[in-house]
């Protein structure tokens, strides 16, 4: 199964993307933001970083490079696509995902191992939790605060398409503390936090096991792989 | 050169972190202000007058792309000749 990882100019996160598709046993694919062709990926990963140098709004010009055309003609089709904190500000600049990233409340880039709770289970990138379960991966932004109006809030809450929720501290002012989304397909997910820096035992974050060991982020990837070789 | 303005501001009702830290640091310097929002002016340059076209082209980047309609809001687009 091949998982493209996107690389807009200032992307930072494509390599442990790309990293995280390889450990969950899948194939990672290099797909350049000018390039409208996606090589014939079964899903694709919009990873973090600082795309176009958070210019205009952050995700804003990445929503507009040829690469994202195809993702979004092809995201409506059912293509798995998961974007992971700037990755997430281009979902919603493309109009994939509802709603706003703003600079967080406290004005602070905040980096810090955060808890969530699994809100949804039924999506291509979720499968592999339980519902409810609480999971540790890391955060780092400086916008992060999710916002939208009311009745966009109320839909999300409805329809079930809070996927993440912050668990015991609310990072970034974000509205009904929501961490992650979904489309109501399911195939689109995105949120703020970053499973793919916690893949591998040594480097994830500390558990009560031991340090470092933390390897929630993992199922984020064998989920989407699962759900491929389902499909 | 002959330009449009476009003009954009966070929602009135929405957090606006960047005008609340600047607010604050305006009072403590002693300005009776209450509240400071932080928008955004942008120029387009024409090489030529633009026209009732380019306003109208200009009008839909503000709101597609140049704009958030989820955070902010286009408060104007005029020609400054």
């Amino acid at each position: 199964m091949k998982i493209g990882v996107v690389t807009f100019p200032g992307t930072l996160d494509d390599r442990d993307a790309a990293r995280a598709v390889r450990i969950a046993g899948g194939e990672a694919v290099s797909l350049w933001h000018a390039d409208t062709n996606l090589h014939d990926v079964d899903a694709v990963v919009l990873p973090g970083g600082f795309s176009y140098g958070d210019y205009l709004r952050c995700g804003a010009i990445a929503a507009q490079a040829p690469v994202m055309q195809t993702i979004i003609e092809k995201a409506n089709e059912g293509l798995p696509v998961l974007g992971i904190c700037n990755g997430f500000q281009v979902l919603v600049e493309s109009h994939l995902l509802p709603g706003g990233l703003i600079r967080n409340e406290h004005q602070h880039f905040i980096c810090r191992d955060q808890k969530l709770i699994v809100e949804n289970v039924d999506t291509a990138w979720t499968s592999e939790f339980t519902l409810g379960q609480e999971i540790t991966i890391p955060l780092k932004n400086g916008e992060g605060g999710y916002i939208a109006d009311q009745e966009t809030l109320k839909r999300l809450e409805g329809e079930n398409l809070i996927t993440f929720r912050y668990s015991e501290v609310n990072p970034n002012g974000s509205m009904n503390n929501i961490a992650g989304l979904r489309n109501a397909r399911g195939n689109v997910v995105g949120l703020m936090p970053h499973p793919e820096h916690a893949v591998e035992p040594g480097f994830g974050p500390d558990t009560s096991v031991a340090m470092r060991s933390g390897v929630d982020g993992l199922k984020f990837f064998t989920s989407v792989l699962k759900s491929l070789v389902e499909a | 050169m002959p330009k449009i303005i476009v003009e954009v501001m966070p929602k009135a009702d929405l957090l606006d972190p960047q005008g609340k830290a600047v607010g604050n640091s305006l009072k403590r310097a002693g300005h009776s202000v209450a509240t400071v929002r932080i928008g955004k002016r942008i120029e387009l340059h024409y090489d030529h007058t633009p026209t009732e076209a380019d306003l109208e082209a200009a009008k839909q980047a503000a709101a597609d792309f140049l704009s958030n309609g989820v955070i902010e809001d286009v408060v104007n687009v005029t020609v400054e000749a």
